[in-house]
């Protein structure tokens, strides 16, 4: 297959990026898109240019390291990672545009490379429960109702790759800060901070300069793990509970 | 051995913000505050348009239900009492939706600067129009009261004759488009914000979505062909 490609190329935060056109040949249809995307920094390597950086690690859709905006959609067409996006799902000779993430609590490290550390802070200030971690605890000492277990689990899988806020026309991380409220507050285990967490992890999610959310539902179109919408509506109702409770045991 | 495992908590001021306060400075908080003022006035919303049907049944049915209007809680409440009372909580939601709205927009678009280059929207029409269908909502209230309330726009208008303020009202066809089209606008605004309001005071859940959506719908639909039928009948010859 062959593909007009459109890269978002700049060096470093500071330098102005630009789109910028390559064509790549010989991409075979089951090639992955970061494999596509190896296929052509090869190419550039071996005529001295510099490669396209990109975020990448399991290759398999779980670590959430990768993540590029494919022609407008966040992962590209297919509700998957881009590791995992293959290049059947698109026509031979199409032009596809490859963007990073776009947001402003999300700055350009380099090319299609974003620095998403604001998320790593939204998860310091709550997404965490606090356990005595010296021996493992009997695996029956706190009993969880299975329903719970399974909302839990649900909201779990979000790999914090960041495809909501990148999805978000107003890059708000309401998803990704939803999805760890919801599986920890839906836990026994995280219902001591269960106040606290969520109005600190808010508090935070809106200091790191996230949008707000507007309901448009376009993050959870995004996600590549399904974390449904009704995550959003939960974070409301556990935030306007705390802040009507209080504080609860926080410090 | 102990060993220092404490957390560190962000830290917070000694004496915390009222709960409005609090609720104020979140964008959850904000958002919250304008469903529940969006509720307050989609609540009056309903019972002006009922109220306006009574124009299909005549100068004296509708001048009298606009007198009582005027009436209303007495004779503990003077003449007059409870329409103030109900304009001030009116004018207070107006504002407060509002300058939410502002401030959360201002907020959005800072946070998104940079566009894709292939931009895609798949959100509804009622989504995308949320902000400026806001502006032009505003905008018609001003000239609504203007021209039904105060009469300042109306110029064949009399003080008193509430049933022929609206026939010689609408007998201009562009003051009746005008109408028209901010009544479409607002059923646009009132399907997307229904139910968003739901999902922002967290009343949603998977179970429930549908029928949010749906009463949203029927809500908007209601709305806006109840508003929209005084303009047609008047346009039509069948009020006048």
């Amino acid at each position: 297959m062959k593909f007009t490609l459109r890269v978002w190329r700049q060096r470093d935060a500071a330098a102005a990026g630009a789109m910028t056109t390559y064509e790549v040949d010989g991409v075979s249809a089951d090639m992955s898109f970061l494999e596509m995307l190896d296929h052509l920094n090869e190419r550039l390597i071996l005529s001295g240019d510099t490669p396209v950086a990109f975020d990448h690690d399991c290759r398999e859709g779980i670590c959430g390291a990768c993540g590029v905006v494919i022609n407008g959609q966040a992962h590209g067409p297919e509700r998957t990672t881009a590791c995992q996006l293959h290049m059947r799902h698109f026509r031979d000779g199409d032009t596809i545009d490859v963007e990073p993430w776009r947001a402003e609590a999300f700055p350009v490290v380099r090319d299609l490379v974003v620095d998403r550390s604001a998320f790593d802070r939204v998860i310091a200030s709550g997404g965490y429960v606090s356990v005595p971690t010296g021996s493992a605890p009997e695996a029956h000492a706190t009993p969880v109702p299975k329903a719970a277990a399974d909302l839990a689990f649900d909201h779990a899988a979000c790999i914090g790759c960041g495809a909501c806020v990148a999805a978000c026309p107003n890059g708000s991380a309401m998803l990704f800060t939803a999805a760890k409220v919801v599986h920890l507050n839906a836990l026994p285990q995280g219902a001591p901070e269960r106040e606290s967490r969520v109005l600190d992890m808010v508090d935070t999610m809106d200091a790191q300069g996230f949008g707000g959310c507007t309901n448009t539902g376009e993050c959870a179109t995004a996600c590549p793990k399904g974390i449904p919408l009704s995550a959003i509506g939960t974070l409301n109702r556990e935030y306007l509970r705390a802040t009507v409770k209080g504080r609860g045991n926080r410090d | 051995m102990a060993l220092a495992t404490r957390t560190q908590h962000a830290q917070h001021p000694q004496h915390p913000p009222s709960l409005l306060g609090s609720l104020w400075r979140s964008t959850v908080g904000k958002k919250a505050v304008m469903a529940v003022t969006g509720l307050i006035m989609l609540a009056y919303l309903v019972a002006h348009m009922i109220g306006n049907l009574k124009i299909f049944f005549g100068p004296g049915e509708f001048d009298h239900y606009a007198h009582w209007l005027r009436t209303i809680g007495g004779p503990v409440l003077h003449y007059e009492w409870f329409l103030w009372i109900l304009r001030v909580v009116l004018v207070a939601a107006v504002v407060l939706h509002g300058v939410a709205a502002y401030q959360l927009s201002r907020r959005d678009l800072a946070a998104r600067p940079v566009k894709y280059a292939r931009p895609r929207a798949r959100t509804s029409y009622a989504t995308r129009t949320m902000r400026w269908g806001g502006v032009i909502l505003g905008l018609f209230v001003v000239w609504h009261i203007l021209d039904l309330t105060t009469l300042t726009v109306n110029p064949n208008a009399q003080h008193g004759h509430p049933y022929a303020n609206v026939v010689a009202s609408f007998d201009r066809w562009y003051v009746a488009a005008f109408y028209i089209a901010a009544m479409l606008a607002l059923g646009l605004h009132i399907r997307h914000g229904f139910w968003s309001a739901a999902q922002t005071l967290g009343a949603n859940s998977p179970r429930r979505d549908r029928a949010f959506k749906a009463a949203a719908n029927a809500l908007a639909a209601l709305l806006t062909v109840g508003f929209v039928s005084v303009p047609v009948a008047v346009l039509t010859g069948i009020v006048s």
